[in-house]
């Protein structure tokens, strides 16, 4: 093709409209005092109050404390769950005000702007997670056998993996309430399945099954291994990369229920 | 030359066809006026022509090219009827993300707020703006790409009479400088500020003509009245 100025391949990703997209996604957020304090605080509050729970039930010899168990899985989850929700009503907003439209005109693809969500958001729970992570392990005595930082390594890819998911649902929800509604559809199921309230070998085979293909089984799963073994294992990078792997499918996913053209 | 030929555009929206095979021309480096009530099509024929209105048949060319082509999305700005721009954000940061977009700095998004009167409420948020200043917000973030064709639907609407005239002697500056601009409207006394007028009435172009012709042909100087007769003799051929 001869374009004579200078135009990107079409589709293409730019790491600068990529970036562009991420900061004002970002900048967005800093104007929202109070959903800041919201996804900062509310972790933490939460785990406090699991600590308290079980504060004073003994755990049974030989296991981890229940605290430990629950607590730990839970700093995979929170991310998850709070970024899928903000995420798809972000999204959905870019759809009902028009700003996508117009966003799809310019020479922002499609992908720079998935991205760049990803990007704002992961930066985002990468805050939330040192924060949780710090005040689990310092306020909570929260025990775990390896390194600090692959928790918070797992709660972003998890955050991202929330992040690609909300941006698919979006697609399908045409109000906020829907919107809404399908934190439910989307993650209790993948709470219930990933092994935490029945260990995964103790389930029916199928529902085993339904188990091994929801992402979040996986990310569980490595937070076990961060939990159990000092050193990181085969089995936690596997985990790790298999939610990426799940998080870049949904947003490619995500990238073809963006339509230019519409009726 | 042209900037924009649409021929024998269809458009269905729901089970409506809102366009019939439209035909029209619009002139380059110069401000063609798209008029019409509401519901006329107007909105449709300019979600076509930047491309992202799904057409039932007809071509639509734009620059020399296909409308929506990757690459003229450097080349085109567009507005919405409704302000487009993030209500959760600054002016200024709303005009900096669209200059980027564009590959333009801070200078050119200060500029285009500067020259839609937003100067002075560049800080505030775009939620807090009045509706008049939030669609001039909008209008700041097309023209910060320094676009070849600008396509502005409706937007005058909402604004003091002060600044509808500050607008539409920037439009006209803007033509004198090169650009092509599509204007809606459906305000017919904005159609003298037109070099060109494109008439729309239920998805059919009623005239293609200029002000002056309007006036002329239908022997009336206010151009609403010229509307209304030009309608009846139409419907008047019809019946």
């Amino acid at each position: 093709m001869t374009t004579a100025t200078a135009v990107r391949t079409p589709g293409a990703l730019s790491p600068r409209l990529t970036g562009a997209t991420a900061g004002r996604v970002l900048r967005q957020l800093r104007h929202d005092h109070r959903t800041i304090a919201l996804m900062l605080v509310v972790p933490s509050l939460l785990l406090g109050l699991l600590y308290l729970l079980w504060e004073d039930l003994p755990a049974p010899p030989g296991q981890p404390g229940l605290f430990d168990r629950v607590g730990l899985t839970m700093l995979g989850i929170f991310p998850f769950v709070v970024m899928f929700l903000v995420t798809s009503i972000a999204m959905l907003r870019e759809r009902t005000t028009g700003t996508l439209e117009r966003l799809l005109t310019t020479p922002l693809s499609r992908l720079d702007l998935l991205l760049g969500y990803g990007t704002a958001f992961g930066l985002a729970a990468a805050l939330q997670a040192l924060i949780t992570v710090t005040v689990a392990s310092t306020v909570y005595d929260l025990d775990v056998a390896g390194a600090l930082a692959l928790v918070v390594l797992i709660a972003v890819v998890d955050a991202v993996l929330g992040v690609a998911l909300g941006l698919l649902a979006s697609a399908f929800a045409r109000s906020e309430f829907q919107a809404v509604q399908f934190m439910p559809v989307v993650v209790l199921p993948q709470f219930f399945l990933c092994g935490l309230l029945v260990p995964r070998e103790q389930m029916a085979g199928w529902l085993q099954a339904i188990s091994d293909v929801l992402p979040l089984t996986y990310a569980v799963e490595a937070l076990q291994e961060v939990g159990r073994s000092a050193e990181a294992t085969g089995t936690m990078w596997a985990d790790v990369g298999i939610v990426a792997g799940v998080a870049v499918l949904a947003l490619a996913l995500a990238a073809g229920t963006l339509r230019r053209r519409t009726s | 030359m042209d900037a924009v030929v649409v021929r024998d555009l269809v458009v269905d929206r729901g089970r409506n066809r809102v366009l019939h095979g439209l035909s029209c021309s619009v002139p380059a480096g110069r401000v063609t006026g798209l008029l019409g009530p509401s519901g006329s099509g107007k909105s449709t024929l300019m979600r076509a022509v930047v491309g992202v209105q799904k057409v039932r048949s007809g071509e639509v060319t734009v620059l020399g090219r296909p409308a929506g082509t990757p690459a003229l999305r450097s080349r085109v700005g567009y507005v919405t009827q409704a302000p487009s721009v993030y209500p959760d954000l600054t002016v200024r940061e709303n005009a900096r993300y669209f200059a980027a977009l564009q590959g333009r700095g801070a200078r050119e998004a200060d500029t285009a707020i500067a020259d839609v009167g937003l100067a002075d409420a560049a800080g505030q948020l775009v939620g807090d703006l009045s509706g008049g200043q939030a669609g001039r917000a909008s209008l700041a973030c097309a023209l910060v790409g320094d676009p070849e064709l600008l396509v502005l639907d409706e937007p005058t609407v909402g604004l003091d009479p002060v600044l509808r005239v500050d607008l539409w002697d920037r439009f006209a500056a803007l033509a004198a400088a090169g650009t092509t601009l599509i204007v809606s409207s459906h305000v017919m006394d904005e159609a003298a500020r037109c070099d060109r007028l494109l008439l729309l009435r239920d998805g059919d172009l009623l005239a293609d003509t200029t002000p002056a012709q309007l006036r002329a042909g239908t022997g009336t100087e206010d151009l609403e009245e010229a509307f209304l007769r030009l309608v009846l003799e139409r419907e008047g051929a019809r019946a």
